[in-house]
């Protein structure tokens, strides 16, 4: 069965290494927080000037002064630290954040990706996921196979306006765990109970299929 | 000392006038300079430009603006949440720069610290990078961006004191502290003004030196966008 946006969120969580600092996106990513280990250490940096982020406050004790990136009232964990936009920007240029997880519209086999406009449609703008992805090492894409119309999201080449050029190195979507390197998609892992032809049928860039394909365990 | 404390929202706005361009901070709600942003509705300043990270949403921040048509220009890096921010948008009334939050900050600092301009990688390969001077730097493609220039900035701390020095508090302090010198006059608002030698200036966080006029400032509101809370278990 293919995976919902929780399994896509727990099988990321297993990418999150002991001492990473790693950023989440809106969305799916923001709920990888909630599946890592508990047997590691990690902190949270959200762009807008937080690093150790922790969860949701209780009613009662939101503060206004203090959200991620999304505009949600947060807490913070022991340790943490509050700094402006540039040095938050700086942390991310400067390749100090370990991980960035964030979703995407679509994703090419030649890693770019586009997530921030469809043209006369939506224009929301790119916020912090251009400096993101232009500068982050390791870049993990949470996000459906294919569009509700059934078409494939895992192209040869984005139609969409892009975010970044060449630097998404991972995908996980519903169907498949994919690593992108030699202009191709290659399948990593399957969700539980999809079988490799049905990844291939919703893939419309070049996949690239070696041996057996190991089915992800959630 | 040398003081910078003004008496009111008033003053702190002397000069400003229609066709300027304004910096604001804050990051959505967060942190927005609430005050001076009432008074330029007041004052019905027109065909303004806004640099400012975000735009407000319909009734509140820059959206307040944006309802009186006051906008003639934003430079921003995400406008969600705000229908006529959008309707203005799609209908050509209103011209948006949108520009990478980093890169965003960037411009600012630079303004700040006497950069005419820096590079960066974020937008190389994308529509952000058309018409722009790219260069190679060890193998790696980055995008010339200008500092910006603006008359006013606006900014919001949460303790100042009269020698225009700031604190801020949590991640409302995200813009301010870049905004700060940036522009040719620099207005900080505070939620508490403190008396001078109150501030251990081991914690200071924007010199006095950035700010030309610090005002105390009232009736905020401090609205959260998405109160967002787990349950007790």
């Amino acid at each position: 069965m293919a995976l919902d946006k929780i399994g896509i969120a727990k099988r990321i969580a297993q990418e999150v290494q002991d001492g990473f600092y790693v950023n989440l996106g809106i969305g799916i990513p923001t709920l990888v927080a909630n599946y890592v280990r508990d047997n590691i250490e990690v902190e949270f940096q959200s762009e807008n000037g937080v690093l150790g982020m922790g969860p949701f406050p209780f009613d009662g004790e939101e503060d206004a002064d203090i959200i991620n990136a999304g505009k949600q009232t947060i807490t913070t964990m022991p340790g943490a630290s509050f700094f402006d936009s540039s040095m938050s920007f700086a942390m991310i240029r400067g390749k100090h954040v370990d991980l960035t997880i964030l979703g995407a519209m679509e994703v090419s086999e030649n890693g770019d990706i586009a997530n921030w406009k469809i043209p006369g449609k939506m224009v929301k703008g790119m916020g912090g996921a251009m400096d993101l992805v232009a500068s982050a090492e390791n870049i993990i894409v949470a996000m459906m196979h294919s569009n509700k119309r059934g078409e494939s999201k895992i192209l040869k080449k984005c139609s969409l306006p892009l975010t970044g050029v060449g630097c998404v190195t991972k995908v996980v979507t519903n169907l498949a765990f994919l690593e992108v390197k030699d202009n191709a998609f290659h399948l990593l892992e399957r969700a539980p109970g999809v079988s490799v032809e049905e990844i291939r049928q919703a893939t419309e860039g070049t996949l690239v299929v070696n041996g057996e394909i190991p089915e992800m365990s959630i | 000392m040398i003081n910078k404390k003004v008496n009111n929202v008033q003053e702190a706005l002397e000069g400003v006038k229609s066709k300027m361009t304004f910096m604001l901070g804050g990051f959505g709600l967060c942190g927005i300079p609430e005050n001076a942003i009432s008074e330029l509705v007041k004052l019905d300043v027109r065909e303004v430009t806004c640099i400012s990270n975000n735009a407000g949403v319909d009734d509140f921040g820059l959206g307040l603006l944006l309802q009186n048509k006051q906008i003639k220009k934003m430079i921003s890096s995400y406008v969600g949440e705000n229908d006529e921010f959008e309707r203005q948008m799609l209908s050509g009334e209103l011209e948006v720069e949108l520009t990478p939050q980093g890169t965003l900050a960037e411009k600012c600092r630079a303004a700040q610290a006497g950069f005419p301009a820096f590079y960066t990688p974020a937008g190389y390969g994308t529509e952000v990078a058309e018409g722009k001077e790219t260069r190679e730097f060890d193998g790696k493609m980055f995008v010339l961006e200008p500092a910006f220039k603006a008359d006013f900035a606006f900014v919001k701390a949460w303790k100042g004191d009269a020698a225009g020095n700031l604190v801020f508090k949590g991640t409302s302090r995200n813009f301010n502290p870049n905004m700060c010198g940036a522009a040719t006059i620099t207005v900080a608002e505070v939620e508490e003004m403190v008396e001078v030698g109150e501030l251990d200036p081991n914690n200071v966080h924007i010199p006095g030196i950035f700010v030309q006029r610090i005002f105390q400032g009232k009736n905020y509101e401090k609205r959260i966008e998405q109160r967002t809370i787990r349950q007790r278990d």
